[in-house]
């Protein structure tokens, strides 16, 4: 379709910053105490790359899985059934955050890789911390209140950064990566059309995941128990 | 009874029989002037010169309170005299926001402009009659190509509808100075009733070969984006309004702003978007009164650019 070209992106911002927020704070009101949840699991998968045995098909089993049913959860409950309220994207979004959620399970059931050098684990354990600990702090620090906190496993940006954290952690094929920086490639850019004050932190955890893997990306490492 | 009580209680009764007199015409609200109109070039049909967009301000979700915010919008549009609502299905939930208004205000003057936003003609047939049921409407009296896409095979369409008295008028849309070749294009090769484009006191192309083909080919204006999408407004916002504003009415910058647009002999309408009832009732006020003249609008255009 040659139209496509004349386009910018404002055209296809179609919400206020108020309808987003207000959406999101609608959600969390629907799925509360799913929070809560949410945030155990978000640590577990902290505690799952802190750990020493990271490389484990065990641990990184778990952290995987439940990744991978963040994403599903996201997928269905937000994206298909209210994002695609007010985004005409919504549901193929929805379908991206599914194909994403499978693909974190082959991996969880597929063979391990290798475990993370120094610097990469440091880098994945602040990615995730800040996406399952810090995220949520933002919409009070941005003076939005309570009820539109974006959480881990609940609303996809943290779950977006977590997930990078992880990738990161087991140093995950690049095709595991595309969707989750995808994701944050679009959430930024809505953010900045938005004119959201934190837009550019989704660009830079990308940016520093990405440089992270591609650095340390031959640092050797023991073998796998 | 002393002479001071008397003359007190005399002076009390012409003062309360002057006051039930002379208050009502002193201190009584004047009646809102009425809002200005315009005939559609192809029809001569009279149209309120400021209508409603619904970009971004309608897209609201199942949000109940916001819901509730647009409906009173649109109340307090129609109550001012406001006709035209314009939607498209690239905006969301807002046909079905508009939609639900129409359906709670029953709104007895209104003038539907949706548009078709789809590729392949058979799928535009589709998503008009997805549109139709999300505004509650038997029919809509302007069905626009939105943004040209599939241009060739949707005005086929709508000219086939309008034809057979299922639509009033056909238009085509573009923004932001999109494909201004192929509008004016369009404009001199077909049928086509309106033309709706992005035309602001900063934003001013289109004044030298769009609106004059328009007059030229009988064609109606429509004007979106009139304050860029709230750029301009909050650029001007607490900058001195010039000592014209008061000749012509206006009270706030986007008020002339919105009278620079409409004073413009081709330009039908301008809907400007919002989701506040006072923004609406300031917008309405713009379509009445004193409409500046050719020197005028070369000085707001030229103050607005000074300070924005």
């Amino acid at each position: 379709m040659s139209e496509w070209w004349t386009y910018t992106l404002s055209d296809f911002l179609m919400f206020s910053q108020r309808s987003y927020y207000r959406l999101i704070a609608l959600y969390n009101e629907a799925v509360w105490p799913a929070h809560l949840l949410a945030l155990v699991s978000g640590l577990v998968v902290i505690g799952c790359i802190a750990r020493p045995d990271m490389r484990t098909r065990r641990t990184r089993r778990i952290a995987l899985l439940i990744l991978a049913a963040a994403w599903a959860w996201v997928g269905w409950a937000y994206h298909l059934e209210r994002y695609a309220d007010i985004n005409t994207a919504g549901p193929y979004f929805a379908l991206a955050f599914g194909v994403q959620a499978v693909a974190l399970c082959i991996m969880a059931l597929g063979p391990h890789g290798a475990a993370p050098a120094g610097t990469q684990k440091q880098v994945a354990l602040g990615l995730t911390g800040l996406a399952v600990i810090a995220y949520p702090l933002l919409a009070l620090g941005s003076g939005r209140g309570w009820n539109q906190v974006e959480v881990f496993g609940i609303a996809p940006d943290p779950t977006a950064i977590a997930t990078l954290g992880v990738l990161l952690a087991c140093r995950a094929h690049p095709v595991y990566w595309l969707l989750p920086l995808a994701w944050c490639a679009v959430s930024g850019a809505t953010l900045m059309e938005l004119r959201v004050g934190y837009a550019w932190l989704l660009p830079t955890f990308s940016i520093l995941a990405v440089a992270a893997g591609l650095l340390f990306r031959h640092t050797k490492h023991p073998p796998a128990h | 009874m002393t002479p001071d009580s008397s003359r007190r209680r005399l002076l009390q009764s012409i003062l309360a029989a002057s006051s039930s007199l002379a208050l009502p015409s002193l201190y009584a609200a004047p009646a809102p002037a009425p809002l200005l109109t315009r005939p559609i070039p192809s029809s001569g049909e009279q149209t309120p010169l400021i209508g409603l967009g619904s970009w971004i301000t309608f897209n609201v979700g199942r949000d109940p309170q916001a819901r509730a915010e647009s409906l009173d919008v649109m109340r307090q549009f129609f109550a001012g005299g406001g006709r035209m609502v314009d939607s498209s299905p690239m905006y969301g939930s807002a046909q079905d926001v508009i939609g639900e208004a129409v359906q709670a205000l029953k709104p007895p003057r209104l003038f539907s402009a949706d548009k078709v936003w789809i590729s392949g003609g058979a799928r535009g047939v589709q998503q008009i009659e997805t549109s139709r049921k999300l505004w509650r409407v038997p029919r809509f009296d302007l069905l626009q190509v939105h943004n040209l896409l599939s241009w060739e095979e949707h005005l086929n369409t709508l000219l086939a509808m309008k034809k057979e008295g299922r639509l009033r008028y056909v238009g085509i849309t573009t923004s932001e100075g999109r494909r201004h070749g192929e509008i004016e294009k369009i404009m001199a090769s077909q049928p086509i009733d309106f033309v709706q484009i992005s035309y602001n006191a900063l934003d001013r192309e289109v004044e030298q070969r769009i609106l004059p083909l328009a007059r030229e080919r009988r064609i109606g204006v429509i004007v979106n984006r009139p304050f860029r999408q709230g750029d301009l407004t909050q650029a001007l916002a607490g900058k001195p309004l010039p000592g014209w504003a008061a000749d012509i009415g206006c009270t706030s910058w986007a008020q002339a702003l919105l009278k620079f647009i409409v004073s413009h002999p081709a330009v039908t309408c301008a809907i400007p978007a919002t989701s506040s009832v006072a923004h609406v009732r300031e917008n309405l006020l713009a379509g009445s009164g004193r409409i500046p003249d050719e020197a005028l609008r070369k000085r707001i255009a030229q103050d607005a650019e000074r300070f924005a």
